[in-house]
């Protein structure tokens, strides 16, 4: 329980210069996206001022796209433009161009009539009009709109890690995965004070009188452009290779952290979310990532595992974990989750993934495919004995374990079942079974020793090589403080992997990690 | 100077002006005169081509302003507004010097002449770098006019150029109008329905109507020789004052040009021993004036 005792500030003095990266890849990402939305947005509404019949399709379509969820949005982003910067920032864009827009036409339109009336008969031509007469007045509107833009740029930008674009939200989201709270405010309360500081910033220039306003305006896109030129700074290095890996395992110790400390890898390496770090591998963005080696994708994708010959991904076998008070309430639970027991071994996982997570089949049937091959399949009993909330994780194989459960407890027990699945990570899942949300979910030993207990480095070192010795461990501890019971391992093992293409594995001759770090040391 | 023909404007199918003509003199003022909606707003604006006409046509020195382009033909002809339009970002000057700008003008000379109007139209050195908002509505007007005199065009279009002002700013600035040299050289187009004034400025009034000219001729001619019941009517209220502002204190010919409207105003501060004989002597003026009048 290292972690809890550090302090936030030791954290972020400890992660400064990562803090300091991400810090300025969010800001030039809010920027970057902040200037095209400007450069379109500002046009588009002097346009719509114009063509007063257009401006209802107009703010219509932005207000549609102001309402497509962010996650959405920067899903839709990938097949059109991959990972990294580029989808980052048009979802961005997308995002700010409403409130650039309205205030632009707002602005333009609630010029006094009297004013533009004035300005026509001295004799102005259309574009002195909107230079000399429209724009400076409309400026303060236009300007309140660039303010809401950049708070919600701000907040969204969190979301651009989960693409490879860095930012903060790398701190954010491997927080939340790795139950590390220190991390989670190390990139919230960053992102809260740009909010804020960009806030007050420009509602400064906002109130400044027209006349010094002429002056700031000449400035704001100066240091706009300084801004957003933040992004590119951190990215200037390059390397031979590009790794991606989740927010997740960047910060583990049997991560990128044990990769830098045991093996001396260094790599030049991007945060990416999961969900699209695999199609990235296969698509030649990246070159090495931090993988599951029961993954489907291995097998869609034609990635190879790289051999961990100094051991540091500790065994990850997973097994489901319940609460005690729900085990004796639903005396029948025990048993029948055990049946699952030594019946999944790695490549049958990967085999189901690959059907859920590639071809794309639901859950519910590979599971039931799975039950009914191996003659574990029973109807459904409609029993009204209680109800057991089942949990799982945000990713298929937790997808399809849950509905093999469920099955199982409808099919040999009375009990009715409710499944909460897509629970955001470890932390999140765990939280809802010791508060009583759910009442079981698959686990991982690793997980449960690494992310939950977090118990000493001695303490890791000793048992991370030994799988039963691991089990046991946690076994125990989870008993003995949270009155939560490890049930019999499924038999597959979900470590964390490093994956490469299996040509350029092969093309460079790397079977192990240790063969990645001498060809990344060659020069 | 100014020669319209035959204007007409519809505006969704109901004329707002319906075929008017009429000529102004150069150094002539005209006064458009009439209720709102009667048409002579619009009238006004085609002639800067701030509105296009449906049909007709419309000289300026003897040229189709059609056949110039708009911009060029607006700086020629200076427009006062009603509500000033000035501009609330720029400071007086700035306001000032907008046409000067456009048209290119040296900074020394842009400063010269608008100290020069400053100077004329009795506005303060130290607010050249006020604001519009900073200033009273009177200030602002005569800011206005400053703007549209100040590259010397040779038509003035004024539309309701002193109607938000109150009574007494009112009188003072009809008063100063009248007795600005700049003004007296050009060509005026004033827009009104305030009859006293459209008689106080106009050389010649159009009386207009549900966008027709009604009748067209000098003040006296309106008051004297009206051609229908409409302008009769429409005079009918004021008609006493009207009359004692047309009748000159003295014979024609005689100096000064006061009218007995004038004479009797100052009468009432007089107070001395002969105000009885000057009393007297105002309405025996007054009606000579009015026996020399054509009979209706």
């Amino acid at each position: 329980m290292n972690e809890q005792q550090q302090s936030l500030w030791s954290f972020m003095a400890q992660q400064h210069d990562k803090l300091l990266t991400q810090t300025l890849q969010h800001i030039g990402l809010t920027f970057i996206s902040l200037i095209i939305a400007v450069l379109v947005g500002l046009p588009l509404g002097i346009f719509i001022s114009r063509r007063k019949k257009l401006s209802g399709t107009v703010l219509g379509v932005a207000g549609v796209l102001q309402t497509i969820p962010s996650i959405a949005l920067l899903g839709f982003m990938i097949p059109l433009l991959g990972i990294g910067a580029k989808p980052a920032i048009v979802a961005l864009l997308l995002y700010a161009l409403l409130p650039i827009i309205r205030n632009t036409y707002m602005g333009i339109t609630g010029v006094d009539a009297s004013v533009k009336e004035a300005a026509v008969a001295m004799g102005m031509t259309k574009q002195q009009i909107l230079l000399k007469v429209e724009l400076p007045l409309a400026m303060p509107i236009i300007l309140a709109g660039i303010r809401t833009a950049t708070v919600i740029n701000v907040g969204v930008a969190t979301l651009a890690s989960y693409i490879a674009a860095g930012g903060l939200g790398e701190f954010i989201f491997g927080g939340i995965s790795l139950n590390n709270t220190n991390m989670i405010l190390a990139g919230a309360i960053p992102a809260a004070l740009l909010a804020i500081v960009f806030d007050f910033l420009l509602s400064r220039l906002q109130s400044l009188n027209l006349k010094k306003l002429k002056a700031a305006t000449a400035a704001l896109p100066v240091a706009v452009l300084l801004m957003a030129s933040f992004y590119f700074i951190p990215s200037a290095y390059g390397g031979k290779l590009t790794a991606g890996f989740t927010p997740e395992f960047m910060g583990r110790q049997d991560g990128n952290l044990g990769l830098q400390s045991k093996y001396g890898l260094k790599i030049h390496t991007i945060v990416i979310g999961d969900a699209v770090m695999y199609k990235a591998a296969y698509e030649k963005e990246l070159d090495v990532i931090s993988g599951y080696s029961t993954d489907g994708r291995l097998k869609a994708y034609d990635l190879v595992v790289l051999q961990d010959n100094k051991r540091i991904f500790p065994p990850y076998y997973a097994a489901p974990i319940v609460r005690e008070d729900a085990l004796q309430h639903f005396p029948e639970l025990e048993n029948t989750l055990n049946m699952l027991s030594g019946k999944i071994n790695d490549s049958v996982m990967t085999e189901l993934n690959y059907r859920t997570d590639y071809l794309h089949q639901t859950p519910g049937r590979v599971a039931k495919d799975f039950l009914v091959a191996k003659n574990l399949w029973r109807p459904e009993r409609n029993g009204h004995a209680g109800t057991v909330r089942i949990g799982s994780k945000i990713f298929g194989e937790q997808y399809i374990l849950a509905n093999m459960y469920s099955m199982l407890i409808k099919g040999y027990t009375d009990y009715e079942v409710a499944t909460k699945t897509g629970l955001g990570g470890t932390k999140i899942c765990f939280d809802a079974l010791t508060n009583n949300q759910i009442d079981l979910y698959p686990e991982y030993t690793g997980t449960g020793l690494l992310a939950i207990i977090q118990p000493d480095k001695k303490t890791v070192d000793s048992l991370s090589v030994d799988k039963d010795k691991t089990y046991s461990y946690v076994k125990n501890v989870f008993t003995k403080y949270y009155h939560i019971k490890w049930l019999q391992p499924i038999g597959f093992n979900n470590a964390y992997a490093l994956m490469m293409r299996k040509k350029q594995a092969s093309q460079l001759n790397v079977k192990t990690i240790s063969d990645l770090k001498r060809y990344l040391d060659s020069k | 100077m100014i020669k319209v023909e035959q204007l007409t404007k519809v505006f969704n199918s109901v004329k707002a002006v319906d075929d008017i003509s009429f000529e102004v003199k150069e150094g002539e003022n005209l006064v458009l005169l009439g209720t709102s909606g009667c048409g002579k707003t619009t009238t006004l604006k085609m002639l800067n081509r701030l509105i296009e006409p449906t049909s007709g046509q419309i000289f300026i020195n003897g040229k189709n302003i059609q056949q110039q382009p708009p911009e060029e033909l607006r700086r020629g002809i200076g427009y006062v507004l009603q509500n000033n339009g000035l501009f609330p970002h720029y400071t007086v000057a700035e306001n000032i010097a907008v046409v000067p700008q456009l048209l290119k003008w040296g900074k020394a000379k842009i400063d010269n002449r608008v100290n020069e109007l400053m100077e004329k139209l009795h506005l303060p050195v130290g607010y050249l770098n006020k604001y519009p908002h900073q200033l009273s509505g009177g200030q602002q007007q005569r800011v206005g006019l400053a703007r549209a005199l100040v590259a010397d065009p040779p038509v003035l279009l004024m539309d309701e150029p002193f109607g938000a002002l109150d009574n007494v700013t009112r009188s003072k600035i009809h008063e100063e109008f009248k007795s600005l040299d700049e003004l007296k050289r050009k060509t005026i187009i004033l827009v009104t329905h305030d009859v006293q004034e459209a008689f106080e400025l106009g050389d010649r009034i159009c009386l207009m109507d549900k966008g027709k000219i009604i009748q067209e001729g000098t003040p006296a001619e309106l008051l004297f020789n009206p051609v229908n019941d409409f302008v009769k009517e429409f005079l009918k209220h004021q008609r006493l004052q009207l009359e004692l502002k047309l009748a000159p204190q003295l014979p024609k010919g005689g100096t000064p040009e006061a009218n007995v409207w004038e004479g009797l105003e100052q009468l009432k501060f007089d107070g001395s021993k002969n105000s009885q004989a000057k009393f007297e002597q105002l309405m025996a003026a007054f009606y000579n004036y009015k026996k020399a009048q054509p009979h209706e």
